[in-house]
């Protein structure tokens, strides 16, 4: 079986073997949970800790991961056809065009286009977009969740709102409330654009409102009057903020009914990194909380890609974060708090959204669980309390926001997850998705000046350009193509049907062992839209 | 391109430009150095230097006006004149289009002559290819009209096509067409030798000057403001090409000319080894979608491609159209169609790819006349890239207007007032160039409807009646269901439905036929045009009597079918006036034009169009609907016909109920104010279902009136027919006792005669299955001479013939001068209607055929299945 060696190894290679099948990790959710050893330690976000042996169910064990061995070499057998791939790979592809009125296009944005590709099952990811209506700008948002998918699920639907709120002026926001309080017409806040498997959760619509209304009461009861201008910044961090204590907020409180107090728990157990851009004119500002990244891609003079990274991964792998981690508990837990680059030895990233075990004191977390649901109180995970938790919270969703001003060669933003900032480097990241935006143009235009050419020679050449460009143009979107590379590039940076086709038709148990769930918003700017910005100055 | 840059500067060393020419300079004090200061005054000024411009002071000049100045705001014939391809082709798709490329053609062989300077006319003939059966159809169709004109012009075999030109691969033909006149010429040279000659008479000429805006006093040109000064004029004409839309929209007044340009492509070789002749007859291979000329013993060859790209949506505006970007890619479907004609190209060498814009009009016509809105500003744009060929007689046609008051041919196809605000938008205009562009060398089948600019005007029934099967087509951008597809059947696709035979809806519309003919059916008109005319006093009645041939001072209720005249006599529009009370009129009409409307402030003229749906029940059973709808007799005794009455129907009241139903059958015309539209509609739908209520469209209507000889304005009808060419006499009360405009020429006409008149076809050898459906524009010939042109046709289901109306002339045959038409003219000989080549028999009919008013099913006719719903 050669195929199978030649694609495990790569992935495993990092990994010591010894710790692979030493330990078995934890997994919220039973589909995926620890049916294999071949999980790179890197890829999951709880890390496999002695601890967690005994939450496993008991049928795990060595033998299972022969087993499982065994199995994955069953789907070589199936190849799928470049058809099959692609409808995998587009099922989940949105676009958007930010529509033109009659030429007249006054967005810095031309549109995004989105897709995931679930390593999970079911994906944790979660994608967000949205138009600001009562404020210029559009919000752009990809969240990775963790321990299942209800805190990403909900991060996703509620943080916008949060955002918007706090970008509104006093008087919208009155107008607002007068409109609730008096039974009329709300203002549309936020026009969304997603792709029809984006769902909304129907049940908890009426709590998060309620939750929203409380804090837009509070912003108007707030307002000193003085009419400043609203700092985009301040907003984001604000939001953020406000969502994370409503979110840990609710699972304190309860909800009557049992369907909703459930997920209440679940969404503040769970844990999710978010990954924000709005974008307004040339302003452009990235709110990021956690390890997915926002990053620029820039033409430069002679037609090459550059990548500008515009957050900065909020784990072991950054230094300031480590020593925010350090200032913010006793000296003596200094070497307790990231163990193993994760924090308490279990959390890959050091900022997220609920995970209220890392934000709750023992107390809480007690009280919470045991007048929780049943479901809650069966579970091991959520009874488990880290160790060495001596000085919660751990963990903070406050986001870091970066500002830029868009400049004409800065042609797209890529919003994703580390899904896929973990297969590709960020300058491979830009030079693909460039190449892709501008493919026809890049192809310098032909011109006849001067050379003697036959129609015949420039026939050929034309049918092998067009030859050339159906291929580019395979995709319609720009993160299918960026998913396309992320899982099939070969050693050549080429993609390699075989191994996509491998890749994709691993069954759903293995599937994480590989890859994780990538999630990826490529936005596009209007050069021109933005030199008018820079030329009015 | 560069080859006209090359001729330009080849002749520019010999003298520094055109103002020096020998012609021009013996004129030199009018039209002096560039730096000389525009004149205060004159009586026409002109804007654009390209074909058209100068095409216009040309013929204005020799008819005699001479105080005219022309403006260019670069240099003379510089814009898509310059890149023009040089091909003057005779072969249009309207009748008017060929009259104008044929004095064209005629007007550039002798300009040389007349001034001197070489245009580079050669007579080399052209070739329409045929790929298709399809295609060879629409040529025999074109064939047919060139040859009545007196147009050379014949049909050949591949194998001809392979001895005329010696590149062709003819190995996919199927036909194609030979019309040995046509003629390649440059036309930046023909624009300057018109130009010259223009000057020589007078005119001025100043170049790089630009008109800013046209100033406008009380609806009326005054003067012209250009970046030089003002100049006082009376008469304003806008030849600015694909700024003309610009320059339109750019008075205070806007003017809307609706024209959009499109990049246009072609390529230039280098001269073949052994050079091709400068006879070599130019190729059309419009399946191919390329045209091909010699050019300086290599070739020039472009098309018009599936996808084109416009371009000047925001009216960037540019002196010179210089080097846009040859795009090839984009030219690579057409360079491979090049190369699959003439296989033996393969190793010819590309000179360069030119890239010159061509501007295009919504429905592929060329706009020229007056603005509607402003008295004296004429247009002469649009030209769909085939300016050089209209330039010569579009220019004629449009001084004989400005000069006489009205061409000398009948323009109204290609009259600017065609268009309505519909057409001003410039999403619209960028969407419908778009499919304008392919549609130049696509296959022109009988009832083709645009797909772009669609649902712009609908009725408020719209999504109801498409529920249920309404197919659409559009007029002034309101749609109108043309038939109703039955949820048990389906037609073809919209590309496979192409045909010049018998269509796929023709049981469809069969059914719809009948459902009239012996049930009742409704039909929604709500896209004719309605006006309202209210007044105090008696002006209404006055102003009508006065705009109006027909007598209006009638009982109220009474409605009058009636037209409006222009002073020639001819119907500016067609419509019928119902009177509501003593002082109100409907106007119930499809195009009025009120520009004769004083300005009196207790007249109010309001066109009512969307506050109506109007809903037409047509059948021996809409008496029954409607009684029941309203508890009121409707019966002939108590609702004669042409009778018009406001009453409740269902719970709505103040429907305005008339009793026509512009077909001849019986029923009832229903304005209803919208918001009753749909609950009227559906009481309509359900109480008539016991009555075998259906819904029908246009195309039943149309069966209906064609075989009853009801013309149509617009279609049969145009300023230059006259209620007595026409069969109307009737509705011309020219002893009224009072004047109306076009009396005095109605006068004179009933004492001379008509020289043509309307007559109605039937056509008796020809079998619908298998033979070709006419269309309109074919030929009719008498005792086979030719003596007129179909205008519109109609398979009649109850007649199970074809029916076409047409006008009959009487042209002389010594002379071919046109002579009195008189009823026994017309009923003493034996007419055929050529279509595409083959004709076919047909009995002429001044007078519709009676027993189609008096249809009664025979008792042991009826069957079983007359017991079902419709």
């Amino acid at each position: 079986m050669p195929g199978p060696t030649q694609l495990f190894f790569p992935l495993i290679r990092n990994c010591e073997l010894s710790r692979i099948y030493g330990t078995a990790c934890y997994c919220h959710h039973k589909h995926l949970c620890c049916s294999s050893p071949y999980i790179p330690q890197s890829r999951l976000r709880y890390t496999p800790h002695p601890a967690y042996a005994t939450f496993c169910r008991p049928k795990e064990n060595w033998w299972q991961y022969t087993q499982g061995r065994r199995y994955a070499s069953t789907p070589q057998k199936f190849y799928l056809t470049p058809p099959q791939v692609n409808s995998i790979l587009k099922a989940n592809e949105y676009s958007f065009k930010v529509p033109e009125f009659d030429g007249k296009n006054v967005s810095s944005i031309l549109g995004f286009d989105s897709n995931q590709l679930p390593a999970n099952a079911p994906i944790e990811d979660r994608r967000s977009a949205a138009t600001c209506l009562q404020t210029r700008g559009m919000l752009l948002g990809v969240f990775d969740g963790h321990a299942g998918c209800a805190c990403s699920q909900a991060v996703s639907e509620r943080l916008f709102y949060y955002i918007a709120v706090s970008l509104l002026p006093h008087e919208t926001l009155l107008e607002i409330e007068n409109a609730v309080e008096s039974g009329r017409a709300l203002l549309p806040i936020l026009q969304w654009h997603k792709h029809p498997n984006d769902y909304f959760s129907k049940e908890a619509s009426k709590l998060y409102f309620n939750s929203l209304r409380t804090y837009w009461q509070e912003l108007i009861d707030l307002n000193t009057g003085e009419s400043s201008d609203i700092d985009v910044k301040e907003a984001l961090i604000n939001a953020f903020k406000r969502l994370d204590n409503d979110i840990s907020l609710e699972a304190q409180v309860g909800d009557p009914n049992s369907f909703l107090n459930y997920l209440v728990l679940r969404v503040a157990f769970s844990g999710a990194t978010a990954c924000v851009a709005h974008v307004d004119g040339v302003d452009l500002h990235v709110a990021n909380t956690g390890d997915s990244r926002a990053m620029l891609g820039v033409q430069e003079e002679d037609g090459s890609w550059s990548a500008v990274t515009l957050s900065n991964d909020h784990n072991a792998q950054n230094e300031r974060e480590l020593e925010r981690l350090k200032l913010e508990h006793p000296k003596n837990e200094a070497k307790s708090v990231v163990k193993q680059d994760r924090l308490l030895g279990l959390l890959m990233p050091f900022r997220a959204f609920g995970d209220v075990k890392f934000k709750w004191s023992i107390d809480l977390q007690k009280r919470v669980i045991e007048s929780g649901p049943d479901q809650l109180n069966d579970n091991e995970y959520t009874k488990f309390i880290p160790p060495n938790y001596h000085t919660p919270p751990y963990l903070t969703a406050e986001p870091e926001v970066t500002y830029h001003r868009l400049r004409p060669q800065d042609k797209f933003l890529v919003l994703a997850t580390d899904g896929l900032w973990e297969t590709m480097h960020r300058q491979d990241v830009v030079r693909i998705v460039g190449e892709y935006l501008t493919g026809m143009h890049h192809q310098q235009p032909i011109a006849v000046g001067g050379y003697k050419v036959t129609l015949g020679q420039m026939h050929g050449l034309l049918t092998e350009r067009r030859a050339k460009m159906s291929s580019v143009f395979e995709d319609q979107n720009a993160a299918t193509h960026l998913i396309r590379h992320a899982v099939g590039n070969n050693e050549f940076g080429a993609v390699d049907h075989e191994r996509l086709s491998k890749m994709l038709s691993l069954p759903e148990e293995l599937a994480r062992m590989y890859r994780d769930d990538i999630t990826i918003i490529v936005v596009q700017f209007n050069s021109h839209v933005v030199g008018a910005y820079q030329n009015q100055e | 391109m560069f080859y006209r840059l090359l001729s330009v500067v080849r002749r520019r060393r010999t003298s520094p430009g055109w103002q020096n020419w020998p012609s021009a300079r013996s004129n030199a004090s009018s039209a002096a150095a560039p730096s000389a200061a525009l004149p205060a005054q004159a009586q026409v000024v002109i804007c654009g230097g390209g074909i058209m411009g100068t095409s216009v002071a040309y013929h204005l000049s020799k008819m005699g006006w001479t105080d005219i100045v022309l403006v260019e705001q670069g240099r003379l014939a510089a814009g898509s004149t310059r890149f023009c391809a040089g091909i003057l082709s005779t072969a249009r798709h309207l009748t008017i289009e060929q009259k104008m490329a044929d004095y064209s053609n005629k007007l550039y062989q002798q300009l040389e002559q007349e001034t001197g300077i070489q245009t580079g006319y050669i007579k080399t003939g052209s070739i329409y290819l045929a790929q298709t059966q399809d295609r060879l159809i629409s040529l025999k169709r074109i064939n047919s009209r060139l040859n009545v004109m007196g147009i050379p012009s014949e049909i050949i075999s591949p194998k001809k096509v392979a001895e005329l030109h010696p590149l062709l691969n003819v190995h996919d033909l199927v036909g194609a067409m030979h019309v040995p006149e046509d003629a390649v010429v440059s036309s930046a040279d023909v624009a300057l030798a018109l130009a010259s000659a223009a000057s020589q008479n007078g005119v001025q000429i100043y170049d790089r000057t630009t008109v800013l805006h046209v100033m406008v006093k009380q609806g009326q040109v005054t003067g012209v403001e250009t970046d030089k000064g003002q100049i006082e004029c009376q008469y304003f004409v806008n030849c600015a090409g694909q700024w003309a839309y610009e320059l339109g929209l750019s008075n205070e007044e806007p003017v809307s000319i609706p024209l959009h340009a499109c990049e246009h492509f072609y390529l230039l070789t280098r001269p073949l080894e052994t050079p091709l002749q400068s006879d070599t007859p130019t190729i059309v291979d419009a399946d191919g979608r390329v045209y091909i000329r010699n050019w300086q013993g290599g070739i020039l060859s472009g098309g018009f491609e599936k996808n084109p790209k416009p371009i000047f949506t925001e009216g960037k505006n540019q002196l010179e159209i210089q080097n846009l970007q040859e795009d090839w890619d984009h030219f690579e479907p057409l360079l491979s169609s090049l190369l699959r004609r003439m296989p033996e190209l393969e190793t010819l060498e590309i000179m360069k790819l030119v890239n010159c814009p061509e501007t295009f009009t919504p429905d592929m016509r060329c706009i020229m006349g007056e603005s509607p809105v402003v008295q004296g500003y004429f247009v002469l744009a649009g030209m769909n890239s085939a300016g050089l060929s209209f330039g010569g007689g579009a220019g004629k046609f449009l001084a004989e207007w400005m000069v006489y008051g009205y061409p000398s041919e009948n323009i109204w196809e290609l009259d600017l007032k065609r268009f309505g605000a519909l057409q001003s938008s410039r999403t619209f205009l960028r969407h419908r160039v778009m499919e304008v562009m392919p549609l130049m060398y696509d296959l022109k089948v009988p009832r083709w409807d645009f797909q772009t600019g669609r649902q712009l005007r609908t009725s408020p029934l719209y999504d109801r009646l498409d529920a249920q099967g309404a197919r659409w087509m559009e007029k002034h951008g309101f749609e109108r269901p043309k038939y109703f597809v039955p949820p048990d059947k389906d037609l073809l696709a919209l590309e496979q439905s192409k045909t010049f035979y018998k269509p796929d809806w023709f049981d469809i519309v069969e059914s719809e036929v009948k459902c009239c003919k012996e049930a009742v059916c409704v039909i929604d008109m709500s896209s004719f045009t309605k006006f309202e005319i209210t007044s105090t006093g008696d002006q209404a009645l006055e102003i009508l009597q006065y705009l109006f041939s027909n007598d209006l001072d009638v009982p109220v209720g009474h409605i009058v079918h009636t037209g409006m005249l222009n002073q020639g006599g001819g119907y500016e529009n067609d419509c019928s006036i119902a009177r509501l009370n003593k002082r109100r009129y409907p106007v119930g009409s499809r195009n009025l034009m009120l520009k004769h409307m004083p300005k009196d402030t207790d007249l109010l003229l309001e066109d009512v169009t969307w506050k109506y749906t109007a809903l037409n029940l047509i059948g021996p059973r809409a008496v029954d609907v409607l009684s029941e709808l309203s508890y009121a007799p409707m019966t002939p005794d108590h609702f004669p016909s042409l009778f018009c009455k406001e009453m409740s129907v269902g719970y709505a009241n103040g429907i305005r109920v008339m009793s026509m139903t512009h077909t001849g059958e019986p029923g009832f015309m229903l304005y209803i104010p919208i918001e009753y539209a749909l609950h009227v509609y559906n009481e309509v739908m359900s109480v008539g279902q016991k009555y075998g209520i259906r819904n029908a469209g246009y195309y039943a209507l149309r069966s209906l009136r064609i075989e009853k000889f009801f013309a149509f304005w617009g279609q049969d009808l145009n300023t230059l027919t006259t209620p007595l060419e026409c069969g109307r006499e009737s509705r011309v009360k020219l002893d009224k006792g009072m004047d109306f405009i076009g009396r005095e020429a109605l006068l004179q006409q009933k004492q001379n005669g008509v020289y043509k008149r309307l007559t109605m076809f039937i056509l008796d050898d020809h079998d619908t299955d298998l033979d070709l459906w006419p269309w309109w524009g074919e030929p009719i010939y008498r005792n086979g001479l030719y003596v007129g042109k179909t205008t519109s046709s109609a398979y009649s289901y109850t007649l199970e013939r074809h029916v076409c109306l047409g006008f009959v002339h009487n042209f002389s045959e010594d002379t071919g001068e046109e002579q009195v038409v008189m009823a026994d003219f017309i009923n003493r000989g034996e007419y055929e209607i050529d279509i595409a080549g083959h004709r076919f028999q047909a009995k002429a009919k001044l007078y519709p055929v009676a027993s189609l008013f008096t249809h009664k099913r025979r008792k042991d006719d009826v069957e079983l299945s007359d017991l079902h719903g419709k």
